[in-house]
């Protein structure tokens, strides 16, 4: 009974969401309370997480860890979520999606992942996997009047569903093949040369790399980016990618670790493949939220590169990324949500077309933004590639490097074209004009971060750097 | 000394940049505080940087005004310090940019305020890589003077502004990330990135190589060098003319200031080995760029090139690692700084009056504007180095220095000293001189007061280190024979290695 306390966050994230599911049921128009109630939910459950202990905990007989890495994860994820419901407000009551069962849904799938970024035990991360795959799928249709937003749904649950099913049979298999499901016991049980247990490996990197949408299995990412909403798009581009390369990490380091020179290989070609075809295939886009698909397979890539390393710093390099990467994309999507008129969202590119004439400020948010997803010094983006390709290079990974860095340049080339759009095209009709600071005040917050991470770059790491997950 | 002068030097133009940002104007009016916030501050920062020179001692060849603090815990610090190649690299950065926002006031008809903004940002950004001793700090400004550039010549550009944009932005991009893996790796050879440091700590032989290439990429790109020098033109023909000037004044520099500080200082023996390859890839700059220069019908295409080539002299100067060579370079970069500076506020004193850039547009000028002739003519005279104007003496200390080590190159590379000659004379002979034709060309007025100011004082400046090189020569001596030295002392040990 004792293990009980050291799960209060999802104890508390349980009851919170059956009781505001209750409060949902029964009262009418309850978009709004439970909106906020949620907000409160997640804002006591980053205190509750941030009082409670960090040190490294396994309860129910190892099955789950409480430690730095998870700790610093679930902030993440939380503080991520806060944002992106903040953001997205106004547009779900726009596309009339206010319905109660949005901010429910989000919270069940940050259930799921805390469960996941805990789990120490394939059953329990498989458990995990599939309470945040579950309520994504459904977040993906939840626009259930539109087409679009059906088929990004049914096409993201048929693949995920086919690339769960694949995770579950190397889950399997590395049972039958090690005889535990404890990741310490795998990782010592793992130690002979074992093709079995490699083979579960595949399957199981096949599914990560699903949920995390790296290539050769992210063909999901662009239709179902285009298709759901925008509010759940920004969801979807920002929180599932920290768990899911949270546990892509834990599986890497820990399990795996004596399986080093067999995953090497594989994550290079991930992030290699990644990051290029990140590259290439946005920069004939024409929807933005589809560039914004493609850029997050490449920024994937570079996180992959910092796991590929094998190496100390490079997980903590992966994880300064994926946190700078979530605030970046924040910030983009705060402006994407902005992009209305007469009433109506718009997502083609070309509809920027000199807005920095009508919209000043919020361009300027863009382009900073843009240039720090570019990677350019001395914006945060920058420091983000640095600290990965430090890790990289200290593995003597040079081909890597070189060819993660040249990538930077061709995917610059779409970033800055938007700023082209933005910036040297003629005015079109100006956007609406309205101030709202659930979406202004994230983009003015991501800006600053942005541009002040010069100042004190190591912020991140020092976070980072009593992480261990060995 | 405590006061940290270097960062404030470094930084004003930004604070300067902030409070431009928070000016407000009415629509269609002029924004004058904005204008007068940036004269002031980048006044201000150019008598800094007038009395960090008056108390920089000239003795040493250490490093100077030394500041550092703790920048990334553990591994990197903030690093900033001077010697004397750099203070006069600083000197000109601060001396320039007051020019081009005067020059704005003329050129810049839209999104004046953004414009200022862009411009003491990318002051900030210039005088950053000048004084930073930490070689990601040298990066970071490096690289990130590419933001506001890209945003000048796009948004302010002519018709193919999108390109040229494009094109800068890209190719220099592309040179520099080689360069930020080598400096990775130097961090995980040497196990720092503060210059000093690896200089005393010498990277070993057999990595050099390689490493250098990759500098060498991201400078060669920047310089420009043949056969990557093909962004440069159009970035200068599309670009307003204050960013032109900022251009090819400064940033160009930057790579020479690269090659000096970094090529040659940490990498002396990849430097002596990949000497002939610089030489031949100068002597072929020289030589095309100024032919090409010849046939070129627009005027600010004609010193992009021209620029191209005397960028050429200055990176056989600094391969030929003698004090005459290295210090003409100095010298040379120090000149081309103000010469083409003048040269590109000259044509877009013409092409705001016409709006055109043709040569063929213009004719009998001198017949309506003599003040703007006169100082045309001056400054036509730099740039195929007359005696008596600073950019003789430059290329004539690279031509004494060449002479010593490569005698071949030597004689080529005069052949461009009179190209160089020929497509000036040509160009000044066809705008200046014969009749006056062009009906519209008769209505346009002589320079203003403030384009005949800023003119006149480069015109002055272009002579008094024509007459009077010994100030720059006497702040640079030390630290360029510590250099020579140095690099002496490491190829040699590498030879009897051997």
């Amino acid at each position: 009974m004792l293990d009980l306390q050291f799960l209060i966050p999802e104890i508390f994230l349980s009851i919170s969401i059956f009781s505001l599911l209750m409060i949902g049921v029964f009262i009418k128009d309850s978009f709004q309370t439970i909106y906020r109630l949620s907000i409160i939910v997640i804002l006591s459950l980053i205190l509750i997480i941030l009082t409670g202990s960090h040190e490294l905990t396994k309860v129910f007989s190892d099955s789950f860890v409480i430690d730095n890495f998870s700790s610093y994860s679930k902030i993440l994820i939380l503080i991520s979520t806060f944002f992106v419901l903040l953001i997205s407000k106004r547009h779900l009551i726009d596309i009339k999606n206010n319905k109660f069962e949005y901010p429910i849904i989000i919270l069940l799938s940050i259930l799921g992942m805390f469960i996941m970024v805990s789990s120490n035990d394939l059953i329990l991360f498989y458990l995990g996997l599939e309470l945040q795959s579950l309520a994504l799928y459904i977040l993906a249709s939840i626009d259930r009047d539109n087409i679009t937003s059906s088929e990004a749904g049914i096409k993201y649950f048929v693949l995920s569903a086919l690339s769960s099913g694949l995770l579950l049979y190397g889950c399997s298999l590395i049972y039958g093949f090690s005889g535990s499901t404890n990741f310490e016991q795998i990782a010592i049980l793992s130690k002979d040369f074992n093709a079995g247990i490699i083979f579960g490996m595949v399957f199981i990197l096949v599914g990560l790399a699903f949920k995390v949408s790296a290539v050769p299995f992210h063909m999901w990412t662009p239709d179902v980016y285009q298709g759901a909403p925008t509010s759940v798009t920004s969801y979807f581009s920002v929180v599932p990618k920290i768990a899911g390369i949270a546990i892509f990490i834990k599986f890497m380091y820990l399990p795996f670790q004596g399986l080093l020179t067999e995953w090497q290989y594989i994550l290079v070609f991930m992030s290699i493949g990644s990051m290029i075809l990140g590259a290439v295939a946005a920069i004939g886009q024409k929807n933005i939220k589809r560039l914004m698909a493609y850029s997050s397979i490449g920024h994937i890539g570079y996180a992959i590169a910092g796991i590929a390393s094998g190496t100390e710093n490079g997980f903590k390099s992966t994880l300064v990324y994926i946190s700078i990467y979530v605030v970046m994309n924040i910030g983009a999507f705060a402006c994407i949500l902005l992009m209305k008129r007469s009433g109506k969202y718009v997502e083609d590119i070309n509809e920027l077309s000199g807005i920095s004439k009508n919209h000043p400020l919020v361009s300027l948010g863009l382009l900073i933004i843009l240039f720090s997803l570019a990677g350019i010094p001395p914006l945060a983006g920058f420091f983000a590639k640095f600290y990965v390709f430090m890790a990289v290079i200290e593995s003597g990974m040079y081909t890597l490097a070189i060819i993660g860095l040249i990538t930077t340049v061709i995917s610059a080339f779409y970033y800055i074209r938007v700023i082209k759009i933005m910036y040297f095209d003629e005015p079109k009709k100006p956007f609406e004009k309205f101030v709202d600071y659930r979406i202004h005040g994230p983009l003015l917050l991501s800006c600053i971060l942005i541009l002040t991470f010069f100042l004190y770059p190591s912020i991140l790491n020092e976070f980072v750097s009593s992480i261990n997950i060995f | 000394m405590n006061f940290p002068i270097l960062s404030s030097i470094t930084f004003l133009p930004l604070i300067g940049a902030l409070f431009v940002f928070l000016t407000r104007t009415e629509k269609g009016e002029i924004n004058n505080s904005a204008i007068y916030i940036s004269i002031f501050t980048s006044f201000v920062n150019f008598f800094l940087t007038l009395f960090l020179w008056y108390s920089f001692d000239t003795e040493t060849p250490d490093f100077q005004f030394i500041e550092e603090f703790n920048w990334i815990s553990g591994f990197i610090k903030f690093k900033f310090g001077i010697d004397g190649i750099s203070i006069l690299f600083i000197l000109l950065t601060a001396f320039i940019t007051p020019i081009c926002i005067i020059s704005c006031i003329n050129t810049i008809k839209n999104r004046l305020k953004e414009f200022l903004i862009a411009l003491l940002i990318l002051e900030t950004f210039m005088i950053g890589v000048f004084c930073s001793l930490d070689l990601v700090i040298f990066y970071l400004f490096f690289e990130a003077g590419l933001i506001p550039m890209f945003l000048i010549i796009g948004i302010w550009g002519g018709p193919r502004k999108v390109y040229s944009a494009f094109k800068f932005f890209l190719f220099t991009l592309l040179g520099s990330v080689l360069m930020l893996i080598a400096i990775i790796s130097i961090y995980w050879i040497t196990g720092t990135t503060d210059v000093i440091q690896i200089y005393e700590i010498k990277i070993p032989t057999e990595f050099q190589y390689l490493l250098w290439l990759a500098f060498f990429s991201s400078f060669a790109v920047k310089l420009p060098m043949w056969p990557v020098h093909t962004w440069l033109p159009d970035a200068h023909v599309e670009a307003p003319t204050p960013g032109s000037v900022v251009l090819a004044a400064i940033l160009l520099k930057m790579a020479g200031y690269g090659f000096l500080r970094f090529s040659v200082g940490m990498f002396p023996v990849a430097s002596e080995y990949f000497t002939p390859l610089i030489f031949i890839l100068s002597v072929v700059a020289v030589i095309y760029a100024s032919l090409v220069a010849l046939m070129q019908d627009d005027m600010k295409k004609l010193i992009a090139y021209s620029s191209v080539a005397h960028m050429g002299f200055v990176t056989i100067g600094i391969f030929t690692f003698n004090k005459q060579g290295i210090e003409g370079s100095i010298i040379q970069m120090f000149s081309h700084g103000l010469i083409s500076a003048a040269l590109f506020l000259s044509v877009g004193v013409l092409y705001d009056r016409t709006h055109s850039r043709l040569i063929k547009t213009y004719g009998g000028i001198v017949h309506i504007l003599p003040k703007y002739s006169f100082l045309f003519m001056i400054f036509a005279m730099g740039t195929l180095g007359l005696p008596g104007t600073s950019g003789f003496v430059g290329e004539f200390l690279i031509l004494i220095g060449v002479f010593k080590v490569n005698f071949l190159v030597a004689i080529v590379s005069s052949i461009g000293v009179i190209l160089a000659a020929a497509y000036i004379l040509w160009l000044y002979k066809r705008i200046i001189f014969g009749k006056l034709e062009n009906a519209q060309l008769k209505k346009i007025k002589d320079v203003n007061f403030s384009e005949g100011s800023i003119l006149t004082v480069l015109c002055v400046m272009i002579l008094f280190f024509g007459f009077y090189p010994e100030p720059l020569i006497e702040t640079m001596q030390v630290s360029v024979d510590n250099l020579i030295n140095n690099y002496n002392l490491d190829v040699n040990k590498n030879i009897s290695l051997k």
